[in-house]
């Protein structure tokens, strides 16, 4: 089932087990029949972890999502409740409680809290007067969950806004206990670098945690070498820009979500042969996208301009290999070809798909309005005219353009210009207000309080030195054989990568002067590791890296992290985690107010 | 690594990119054409051999059958089946999300004289996690503040009874926010403050004050919440705060009247103009609003009998306002509330702004005249002449975007200033005469030549280019 987690580097698959032994331990608790009562949110991150068939066999009967009112019936003994340690799901709870006791009185109820428990929230349950009705409360840690083989997400949508916005560091928490689990699977991570408050405090938590477990050592060898925690807010503009890899697309334009994207189905009606094309699905078509997919693991990463190639060179490699069947003579030929049938129909229909994926990402890509965007984009960060008034963006709020798109934008020249203009950030506000309505006053609020979009303070820019130390930007950048991570967005390099690459070689002190010019503290630590573990290394084996995103990360930084460790001399292998999968539009989202008013 | 190999290299247009294009759009086409048949010339054969095994099973809309969502729907749905309910679920108008005045929340009584949790059975690690030497004393009672903390955030029994003094409760408070775990701090927070000193002991906390603030977001207590900020002279947020409630508020006249309140709220001076503006436009609306309604009812003017509102104008943005008033009250004098002048002085509107909406909106009722009003200005002389403050290729689009006709949309193309872009404009909408002046004034005889192939045999256009091309007074420079 999730054999792709156990062919990277690291073997994923151990955390992947080591979280369902404890579902299953939770689940046999609750002895009988049980029903599990969904907080919607949590279906998602729970179904990378475990399938049906596994709660199951743990004789898990019915499955519900939480919803106000009476609990539907079911004929079983126990009620378990997943959800989210939130006041208001109590408030629900609490409903769902008391409705059910002057109806059925035998059925026993649990709740589980993802992924910690919370005493406001039994507080909360015990003021409705229903925590006595709870057999077992318990939490289930779910900090770190494996999305794929090289790739972990807490799944944590608001740990940007609650970092940066709301200065709640629960989130910090508990990504430090999600690196002490991680520890403790994999062994003591000798080396800590960091740039960043959150990456600080996550650092501090780490060390004074393990000062507590203290003489109890670790005796894991060590798999990974170096932990690098970089805060988001360091490299504000990566995720602003529109991420040109094939996944970065699909998500751009549909949104992945756990893993799985819905598309138009159109494209995707299948017609047999000598049938009428009879009713058209209206239903979004649902995949799951990951790297168990063999072609979407070769493709997902490239360019987008590069997908088309190795799309039409798999075609022929398909056909061929269907061609063959011609040459079956022999009956041991054939059962040889028949064989290898289900292989081959499986690679046939991923190509359908990906072939119907990009036909639909090149209507937009190849679009006037795509274009122009992107131009306007590249302008600022190659720094052309970004202290003006932009007549793009301009037109776009008179065209009322969705506001997502205008706040990126406007949010991206102002990461480039180091702040606006105060003339000219307030022609924007105004313009904004006047055209999408006066309460996103509270937004634009948000975005300066999360420093992406702000009145210039002092006259220096510093952009202009950041780009050019760091090479983010490259006039040459190759899409279809990439020499450089810049192709990920033709052309810009993101800042995270090159401050992860230069950390590799030729190391941070190169850079201290740009390193002063961004945000946060930077810092090494040491974590001694008993005598007997410090590896050996052989000769030309690759070190391991744990790059950990702190406020979210693009799929267009994931493949150039994965670019990175598949170029032959960079010595270096990249396992990636991060709080949240992150596009500019969710994370634009996460800091709205009230998002849901605006349409786009 | 993505080398392919230097054929498939050359195959496939190495050259440099460009913002973003496919270099070559015919062939990206027949790429995905080609997977395309190659897939489908498959696929005959494959359809014989449907019913193998091992293919994973999938329901249509793509989740593995027996993944977590698609179970909890079918399960689910199963149950509805017995259960059945009304079609459509009743919405309960009392069910309150979060209960909002919760008057027994008492703040010092939430964790006092309580073991605040019971300890619920050992924790589960699924690879047992080496345990910290804390917890093998379990049944001492006596914990340090420390050691208190450490045990809330293992969700371990505590007592903070015992922390009386205030030393002692802002020692516990102190370690709480050292251990970054909101949760506990927040509870640590809610136990220790009482309001003689919560205020002042909590600005030099700003962390628990954060968490605090937070809890009390949640909780929807704004009577506290404001307090609290104005004891700590965060005034801005405060202003916002406040501001932000107007959004729960759906009658429109509350709406206003509570906008009206929020004026006098310390905002900082620009977002004080908007919120005035914002009052200001509501207010408006709501006049507009009850006038437009009496006289569409009443079915004597005209403009809405021909053009029913199709929402009311409440609560929408300012420029959408200004559009209406274009479109139902443009000739209106600037002394009532609905002018579109009127509107603009009011409120400030860019002449951008205004020309543009105005545009669109007059275009759309196909008020030719009104367009072309818009852009004439009269010299000292007497001559009038086009004038406007976007681009004439912006105009035209906006024009085209409401399907003006030919006539209207030629006579803004021949007055687009660039060369290059008037023509690629006028070809897209057939204006030939254009195409023709502009290749005459460039004197660019290649450019006519090949034109005069596109237009039709024995048109007026063909005749007016080969009286250009026979014309010796013209010197053509190619």
């Amino acid at each position: 089932m999730a054999a792709h987690l156990s062919y990277g580097r690291v073997n994923l698959n151990i955390l992947r087990e080591a979280a369902r032994k404890e579902l299953r331990e939770f689940l046999d608790k609750c002895s009988g029949s049980k029903a599990i009562v969904w907080d919607e949110y949590l279906t998602g991150p729970f179904g990378l972890i475990a399938q049906y068939s596994l709660l199951k066999e743990h004789e898990v009967e019915k499955m519900f999502t939480l919803k106000s009112g009476r609990l539907p019936s079911a004929d079983v003994k126990n009620i378990i409740f997943f959800v989210r340690p939130r006041l208001e799901l109590m408030d629900i709870i609490a409903e769902n409680v008391f409705s059910e006791d002057k109806l059925h009185s035998s059925r026993e109820f649990h709740i589980l809290f993802v992924p910690r428990r919370s005493m406001l929230c039994e507080q909360r349950l015990k003021e409705q007067g229903v925590l006595g009705s709870f057999i077992n409360i318990d939490e289930y840690i779910l900090d770190l969950i494996p999305y794929d083989g090289d790739l972990l997400s807490m799944e944590y949508e608001s740990a940007f806004r609650e970092c940066y916005l709301e200065n709640d560091q629960t989130s910090l928490y508990h990504t430090a206990k999600g690196l002490m689990t991680l520890q403790a699977l994999y062994g003591t991570i000798p080396q800590i670098y960091g740039k960043g408050e959150c990456a600080r405090h996550v650092a501090n938590m780490m060390l004074r945690m393990k000062r507590e477990f203290a003489g109890s050592q670790n005796q894991i060898l060590p798999v990974f070498d170096t932990l690098l925690l970089l805060d988001r807010n360091v490299d504000l503009l990566t995720p602003l820009a529109t991420q040109l890899t094939y996944e970065g697309l699909i998500d751009e334009i549909y949104g992945i979500n756990n893993g799985y994207v819905k598309l138009p189905p159109e494209k995707f009606a299948q017609k047999k042969q000598g049938e009428a094309s009879k009713d058209l699905p209206t239903e979004p078509k649902k995949l799951q996208l990951n790297s168990a997919e063999e072609l979407y693991a070769e493709i997902r990463d490239k360019n987008f301009n590069a997908v088309g190639a190795a799309l039409s060179k798999k075609a022929k490699i398909i056909s061929a290999a269907f061609e063959e069947r011609h040459n079956a003579k022999t009956v041991g030929e054939i059962k040889q070809f028949v064989s290898q049938l289900p292989h081959m129909q499986a690679a046939r229909s991923s190509l359908a798909n990906h072939t119907s994926i990009a036909e639909l990402i090149k209507d937009i890509t190849t679009s006037e309005a795509f274009f122009d965007n992107l131009t306007v984009e590249q302008e600022f960060m190659t720094g052309v005219d970004t202290d003006k008034v932009n007549t793009y963006i301009e037109d776009c709020i008179a065209q009322k353009d969705p506001l997502i798109k205008i706040l990126r934008l406007v949010c991206m020249q102002s990461v480039c210009n180091n702040g606006l203009k105060q003339k000219v950030f307030d022609y924007y506000k105004r313009e904004i207000l006047q055209t999408y309505g006066y309460e996103h006053i509270l937004t634009l609020n948000n975005l300066e309080k999360g420093g992406l979009l702000k009145p210039q303070t002092s006259s220096r820019n510093n952009y202009p030195t950041i780009r050019k130390t760091l090479k983010l930007w490259m006039e040459d950048a190759n899409e279809q054989n990439p020499n450089d991570i810049s192709y990920v967005y033709s052309g810009y390099a993101p800042l995270s990568i090159r401050l992860t690459q230069v950390l590799a070689r030729p190391g941070w002190r190169s850079i201290e002067e740009v390193l002063k010019m961004l945000p946060g503290p930077h810092f090494e630590e040491r974590q001694q590791l008993p005598a007997g573990l410090h590896k050996k290394r052989q000769q030309g084996e690759n070190r391991t890296t744990l790059v950990f995103f702190l406020g979210g990360v693009t799929y267009a930084e994931i493949a150039a992290l994965r670019f990175l460790s598949q170029m032959e001399d960079s010595g270096m292998e990249y396992i990636i985690a991060t709080t949240k999968l992150i596009n500019g539009t969710t994370w634009i989202k996460s800091l709205m107010d009230r998002p849901e008013c605006q349409t786009p | 690594m993505m080398k392919s190999k230097p054929d498939e290299e050359d195959y496939w247009n190495s050259s440099k990119f460009k913002a973003f294009t496919f270099d070559d759009e015919d062939d990206e086409f027949s790429r995905l054409k080609e997977s395309k048949q190659a897939v489908n010339s498959i696929r005959r054969l494959v359809e014989e051999d449907d019913d193998e095994d091992d293919v994973e099973k999938v329901s249509w809309s793509g989740e593995p059958v027996g993944s977590i969502s698609w179970s909890v729907r079918e399960t689910a749905a199963s149950n509805q089946r017995t259960d059945r309910e009304p079609a459509f679920p009743k919405i309960n108008a009392d069910t309150p999300t979060v209960s909002r005045s919760h008057s027994g929340y008492s703040l010092s009584s939430l964790f006092k004289g309580e073991t605040a949790l019971s300890d619920s059975s050992v924790r589960l690690y699924a690879p047992e996690l080496r345990k910290p030497k804390s917890e093998y004393k379990d049944y001492v009672s006596d914990w340090s503040p420390e050691e208190t903390v450490h045990r809330m955030q293992q969700g371990k029994a505590v007592s903070l009874e015992k922390f009386r003094s205030l030393q002692d409760k802002l020692l516990l408070l102190d370690f709480s926010i050292s251990a970054h775990d909101g949760n506990v701090i927040t509870a640590v927070t809610l136990f220790t403050i009482t309001f003689t000193v919560l205020f002042r002991e909590l600005e030099s906390r700003q962390t628990a004050l954060r968490h605090f603030i937070h809890y009390l977001t949640e909780t929807r207590d704004q009577r506290l919440l404001l307090e609290l900020l104005r004891a700590l002279g965060r005034t801005e947020d405060i202003a916002l705060l406040q501001y932000k409630e107007h959004l729960s508020i759906a009658d429109e006249n509350k709406r206003r009247d509570f906008l009206k309140s929020c004026l006098s709220l310390p905002f900082s001076p620009e977002d004080s103009a908007h919120v005035q503006d914002h009052y200001t436009l509501l207010e408006r609306q709501i006049i507009i609003e009850a006038t437009d309604r009496q006289a569409e009812r009443g079915g004597k003017v005209e403009i809405f009998q021909k053009f029913p509102r199709r929402a009311s104008i409440l609560n929408m943005p300012l420029i959408t306002t200004l559009y209406y008033c274009c479109f139902y009250h443009y000739t209106e004098s600037e002394g009532t509330y609905s002018s579109p002048l009127n509107v603009r002085q009011t409120f400030r509107i860019s002449e951008k702004q205004f020309f543009v909406t105005a545009l669109a909106a007059r275009a759309k009722l196909k008020a030719w005249v009104d367009v072309d009003a818009l852009f004439t200005s009269r010299n000292w002389l007497g001559f009038t002449r086009k004038k406007s403050p976007l681009g004439f290729h912006r105009v035209v689009d906006i024009l085209q975007k409401n399907s003006a006709p030919t006539q209207v949309l030629q006579e803004y193309v021949g007055l687009v200033d660039d060369a290059e872009l008037r023509i690629s404009l006028a070809q897209k909408h057939k204006c030939h005469d254009i195409i023709i002046n502009t290749y005459r004034d460039l004197k660019d005889r290649q450019q006519l030549l090949g034109y005069r192939g596109k237009v039709e045999r024995g048109s007026v256009e063909e005749r007016k280019i080969n009286e250009l091309l026979d014309n010796p007074q013209i010197r053509w420079k190619n």
